[in-house]
């Protein structure tokens, strides 16, 4: 055991969840699928800057190439042009730095709640045992899954499945959450307490947040920073500074302020919409 | 008492009992139509009736020679069905998870895979130096393909999501093999036994018929059959199809225990 090792782990228990976060920068990406003659652009020169400690929410009209976009920030698709770097530093494949939130549950099925919390620290080998076990069983009380610790992910329901993957990104102490649509597919009831569960637990641990959507109402209320996509092929139409007080509530949401961002973002993505449907006409 | 009380409490097992009573009732009423009232019932007028066969299951019970023909099908297909789950689940992973791998044995595979294992007969019992080498390479094949094709389809079906994100939490290209692809491919190995299982069954019957497996070793349930009809019995044929029906029968639901056990996460549907 290296005693450095065991200082700085438990300097990192000391001062709870406050984890470090990283600033994430797309510099001119591109990508395109296909062969060459046959090729359709899906993201054109995209430069933007996901800043620290701040919750970025990407907004774009469906289809648009949100979840490449994701796939180029994780590190599962390289860029054909331009870079992708944290802190400076080049992604060059998939880490444990940058977790990410899949549309549709990726929780492995043949493992018990606590198995897939456990997985990632298992398979680095970087925390074991009883304290690995520990802190995972905090982490599932913390999303209120005390009690289903060791079922499967097939008898928890969907708001629970989402707040389980939520503790397995998180155990694995990422500077940078990638959400892809993580609440798609919920009911409108566990979509809202998903959205204010998740916001406490961002405004807790201020960590680099990247959360795609398709919901105008849900990118207000948890961004920083609200990025406007456009139609294929996409490129950034504008970003907007989302500046309504934390914590938040839903009450915000019936802000002047509130209304005065969504009509914006509404007019840029409505505008965006109707060229898709006039093209599939 | 208490046991057979239990039984009938159960509501699938008494459905069960039910329905094989009812099977039992059709059975002897189709077979003794033509004594009651004259008149063939199209088809089955020369089954004979449960009670017969009951008796001439009672008479084969005390004979060693009816053991030993459960004994050596057992054996065959047991031997078969285990050298194909062998050689055919590493060989239906590799399939999946190897590019050059799949470039290279898939085309065969899918060449050899059409040819129904009966028309092997013939040139593996030249080929094979006894009967009982050729009977069981033939059981074998029955199951291979099956296993192989549903490994294959299984392990490449499993969701990419569950790749990535275990990629992304560290895991290396052994522990996704061990921990992903292995795992999700169960279910479908699972299937791939219990049809191939089917398969070996339907295989070995037809195979000791046709070799006529009396010559070396025991002749099997297939040769029993075989022989009951040459000797003019039908009610030892259907007693041979019976038994054949019960052994498929534990050996389908040894598989289904055996996967029980190992996909605990299928219990819950």
């Amino acid at each position: 055991m290296n005693p450095n090792k065991t200082a700085t782990k438990t300097s990192e228990s000391k001062n709870a969840k406050k984890l470090e976060s990283a600033r994430v920068e797309m510099k001119g990406v591109s990508k395109s699928y296909g062969e060459d003659w046959d090729a359709e652009e899906v993201i054109k020169n995209i430069s933007v800057d996901f800043p620290a400690g701040e919750l970025t929410v990407i907004v774009g009209p469906s289809g648009c190439g949100k979840s490449t976009l994701v796939n180029l920030l994780a590190g599962f698709e390289k860029p054909d042009t331009g870079q992708v770097t944290i802190d400076g530093e080049i992604v060059t494949g998939p880490a444990k730095d940058r977790m990410v939130v899949f549309q549709e549950t990726a929780l492995i099925p043949w493992q018990t709640t606590l198995e897939n919390v456990t997985f990632g620290p298992k398979m680095r080998g970087d925390k074991q045992g009883a304290s690995l076990n520990k802190e995972a069983e905090e982490l599932l009380i913390k999303v209120g899954l005390g009690e289903f610790m060791h079922k499967y992910p097939i008898q928890l329901s969907g708001g629970m499945q989402r707040r389980a993957e939520l503790a397995r990104a998180l155990i694995n102490e990422p500077t940078v959450m990638i959400m892809d649509e993580p609440f798609r597919g919920l009911d409108a009831m566990s979509r809202s307490l998903m959205q204010e569960f998740f916001l406490q637990l961002f405004e807790e641990n201020q960590k680099t947040n990247i959360f795609v959507t398709s919901e105008i109402d849900e990118a207000i209320f948890l961004a920083d920073n609200l990025v406007i996509l456009s139609n294929k092929p996409t490129t950034v139409q504008t970003v907007i500074k989302i500046d309504l007080p934390r914590p938040r509530n839903y009450k915000m949401l019936t802000s002047a302020k509130a209304f005065k961002y969504r009509k914006q973002a509404m007019e840029l993505l409505h505008g965006e919409a109707m060229k898709s449907f006039a093209v599939s006409k | 008492m208490s046991t057979i009380s239990n039984l009938f409490g159960n509501t699938t097992a008494r459905r069960g009992i039910g329905s094989l009573i009812g099977f039992v009732i059709i059975w002897h009423i189709g077979a003794m139509i033509d004594d009651w009232t004259g008149y063939d019932l199209l088809g089955i007028g020369l089954v004979p009736p449960p009670g017969d066969v009951f008796a001439a299951f009672l008479g084969v019970i005390p004979k060693a020679g009816y053991w030993m023909s459960w004994v050596s099908s057992f054996s065959r297909v047991v031997t078969g069905f285990l050298v194909a789950m062998i050689i055919g689940i590493p060989f239906g992973l590799m399939l999946a998870v190897n590019r050059y791998f799949r470039g290279i044995f898939f085309p065969p595979f899918e060449i050899l895979r059409p040819i129904p294992p009966l028309a092997w007969v013939p040139a593996s019992l030249i080929f094979w130096p006894t009967n009982e080498m050729s009977i069981a390479f033939v059981t074998f094949l029955g199951a291979f393909f099956t296993i192989v094709i549903n490994v294959l389809g299984g392990a490449r079906s499993i969701d990419i999501s569950y790749l990535r994100a275990a990629q992304s939490m560290g895991a290396t290209q052994f522990d996704l093999f061990w921990k992903i692809v292995l795992p999700g491919t169960l279910p479908s190995i699972f299937t791939g036994a219990a049809v191939g299982m089917g398969i070996t069954w339907e295989v070995v019957l037809a195979a000791e018929m046709i070799s006529g497996g009396g010559t070396q070793g025991g002749g099997g349930l297939g040769f029993f059959i075989w022989n009951s009809y040459m000797g003019g019995s039908l009610e030892q044929i259907v007693v041979g199809m019976i038994s054949i029906g019960i052994a498929g029968y534990l050996c389908s639901s040894a598989i289904r225990k055996i996967g029980y056990y190992f996909m605990p996460w299928r219990r819950l549907f």
